[in-house]
């Protein structure tokens, strides 16, 4: 690679002065390992064991126990209805998380702000207090609630509810890992392609969409995991309906309630793999954010004025012979 | 005539960012837009691509009014100064891009793409991406792009501002070489009075929104319009004179009075090589001691330290240095040649008025 080597060294030089910044400002060694056990043993007792724990306890009576307990009809239906509620929560809130993105991304508008602390409104209000918001406006009692009964439309206590709720519970995230990124990209890609002809749309497409796709990855990410995990704001809207109206979550917990070993078991089965989605959300998050690191510091070295390589030399050589 | 601006202005709120600009450019022609960061000069480039909109005024492109013209509908090459290349696509597809927007065959647009790689010596790299790419040649393929559906103008931002120092000089030369083969309407934004000069036909320059001079790197040089032209075109030493007695003084340097009464004020420039030098002290009018010596390659710059501390710089080719047996610490006498007058009172002068004077040759010694 042309530029590699002088890439290289400026990484070096960053570690050497790094290395040699902290020598004066480091702590003596007993602080540093203190503070390092005390985070560590937290963290193991409180994420690791519980996160161990559910497996074993799934996996307590065999894998055959394990098995039977999830693909039993009523959790069947709860691991079903939660993918169905994921698949319609996620595209939806990728759709306004990219127009919300690129509204307050690349425009400049009055009530810019309030947009932009809108958003964010879902991740401050309780989940329950969500839930409440759908059934006063929806629900029997609701102020929707005659029409939508007159003209024999569910929402509150079914499916439709479920999907609403678990909407606005995950609303933020993918606008809000989208704005950084397209706000770091800039505009000037965009730019080139309006003075190459590039429309408005074909530009979004080939070139503001590409430019944060990493972010976006991680947004979907990030919402899927929640749709699939959110519990409160479901369970005000769901009515609970055994293989009607209960996702995993809700399973988890009727199980967990059931009181029996066996229904303990087939709870922790469950659990199982909401943690097993929590673990692979984790997976993605951490290579996403190398590569966004990456992309990142190779944007950087875009920005900057780089040391010619020896080809530039040696295309200018050419140059002057001819 | 390729472009043209009539009465520009440009507003960002109460900021006035181009004041009343006009000018016009000629087919063919490689023309610099020069000024100091936030002289104008970058907007005016963009309001000829279409990025900015004119508050008041016209901008024309071959004769056409664009002002309602969208960027795509202008059919302009624009180079970004950090190049803008698209990361998510190889250098083959970054120069095809806009063929690709313009629907070229597929043919077309391969043959097209390889000329361009060849014709800027970048074959084999057009599987590399942006970051695989040396300044240089991201620099040449954002060229490319620009240039790949055949714009009747290209404009660039900076070209040279985001590459080495060292490299930067070849690349001005390449420059010309390639606006001389295309003979595609080249405008290009430079803060750097010295690549301006070197690289352009004629060259605008701006300070603070407004147009100083438009010219021939030649004119600007020797016939500024006015002091800030003078001054930022290549070095000057300014003077600051009292009138007294007839005779405008600073220090122990004197000049004609110009007209002006005892008492008032006048400023004067003159540029470097315009100081004559002798080793021996008697030579020419006034004396001084040559403080400090600047190697610049062929020309050297000295630095003249007059009785009274007045600092003057001059400057004068190695051999003349040699012949005169010059050293740092030695005494000389020197003459002012050539100077202008650059405003009186303070105030700006008419160009008209800033006319350069000639010192008849020798003085001698003594007034």
């Amino acid at each position: 690679m042309a530029g590699a080597p002088s890439t290289d060294t400026a990484i070096i030089r960053r570690r050497v002065s790094r290395s040699q910044s902290q020598r004066g400002t480091e702590e003596p060694p007993l602080i540093k390992w203190t503070l390092i056990a005390i985070a560590l043993a937290f963290s193991l007792v409180f994420l690791l064991l519980p996160l161990v724990n559910v497996f074993a306890q799934a996996f307590a009576k065999g894998w055959q126990a394990y098995w039977n307990s999830l693909t039993e009809p009523d959790s069947w239906a709860a691991i079903r209805l939660t993918l169905i509620v994921a698949a319609i929560a996620v595209p939806l809130n990728v759709l306004f998380g990219v127009a919300a993105a690129w509204a307050i991304a690349k425009f400049e508008f009055r009530w810019k702000s309030l947009l932009t602390t809108l958003i964010d409104l879902p991740f401050s209000v309780s989940p329950v207090v969500a839930g409440l918001m759908f059934v006063l406006m929806f629900g029997l009692q609701g102020y929707f609630g005659k029409w939508l009964e007159a003209h024999e439309i569910k929402i509150i206590f079914a499916v439709p509810g479920i999907v609403l709720a678990t909407v606005f519970v995950t609303f933020p995230f993918v606008a809000r890992e989208l704005i950084p990124v397209m706000q770091a990209a800039g505009s000037e890609q965009e730019q080139a392609a309006l003075t190459l002809g590039a429309s408005g749309w074909r530009t979004f497409w080939h070139v503001t969409l590409p430019s944060g796709k990493w972010g976006l990855i991680y947004g979907i990410i990030l919402c899927n995991a929640r749709a699939m995990g959110e519990f409160g704001a479901v369970s005000v809207v769901s009515g609970h309906i055994i293989r009607q109206t209960e996702t995993m979550p809700l399973r988890v917990q009727a199980l967990y309630e059931g009181g029996s070993a066996v229904s303990g078991a087939a709870a922790f089965a469950v659990a199982s793999l909401l943690a097993l989605l929590a673990l692979i959300t984790l997976a993605i998050k951490t290579f996403l954010e190398w590569k966004q690191a990456r992309d990142y510091s190779r944007a950087q070295q875009l920005a900057m004025p780089t040391p010619e390589s020896d080809s530039d030399t040696a295309f200018l050589a050419r140059q002057n012979l001819r | 005539m390729s472009i043209e601006l009539k009465n520009v202005t440009k507003k960002f709120g109460e900021v006035t960012a181009v004041n009343d600009v006009s000018f016009s450019v000629n087919e063919g022609e490689l023309m610099a837009l020069l000024g100091p960061s936030g002289g104008g000069k970058t907007t005016v480039l963009r309001m000829i691509a279409g990025l900015e909109m004119p508050t008041t005024g016209d901008v024309f492109i071959r004769g056409q009014r664009v002002n309602d013209l969208s960027v795509q509908e202008r059919n302009i090459g624009f180079v970004f100064q950090n190049y803008a290349l698209f990361k998510n696509m190889n250098a083959f597809k970054n120069i095809a891009f806009g063929l690709k927007i313009k629907k070229w065959k597929r043919p077309d647009v391969e043959a097209r793409v390889m000329e361009l790689l060849k014709l800027f010596d970048l074959e084999g790299l057009e599987k590399r991406y942006p970051h695989q790419l040396s300044g240089g040649q991201r620099q040449r393929v954002a060229i490319a792009r620009a240039l790949a559906p055949k714009p009747g103008v290209l404009l660039l931002d900076e070209p040279f501002g985001a590459v080495d120092a060292k490299i930067r000089q070849e690349l001005r030369e390449w420059l010309v070489t390639l606006h001389h083969e295309l003979n595609v309407t080249t405008i290009f934004v430079t803060h750097d009075q010295e690549e301006a000069m070197e690289v352009s036909n004629r060259t605008v320059i701006f300070s603070r929104g407004n147009l100083e001079q438009i010219g021939t790197p030649r004119e600007v040089y020797e016939q500024p319009a006015n002091e800030f032209v003078a001054r930022f075109i290549g070095v000057m030493n300014v003077l600051e004179l009292h009138v007294r007695k007839g005779v405008a003084r600073l220090n122990e340097l004197e000049f004609p009075s110009h007209g002006l009464p005892d008492g008032e004020r006048l400023r004067i420039g003159f540029r470097p090589y315009s100081v004559q030098i002798s080793s021996d002290d008697k030579a020419y009018r006034y004396r001084a001691i040559l403080r400090h010596t600047y190697f610049l390659g062929v020309m050297l710059r000295v630095e003249l330290e007059l009785p009274s501390g007045l600092l003057i710089r001059a400057r004068m080719t190695k051999e003349e240095y040699a012949f005169q047996r010059l050293a740092d610490g030695k005494d000389v006498s020197f003459q002012i040649r050539q100077y202008r007058v650059l405003a009186r009172e303070g105030e700006k002068l008419a160009p008209e008025v800033a006319v350069t004077h000639d010192v008849p040759l020798t003085l001698g010694e003594g007034i």
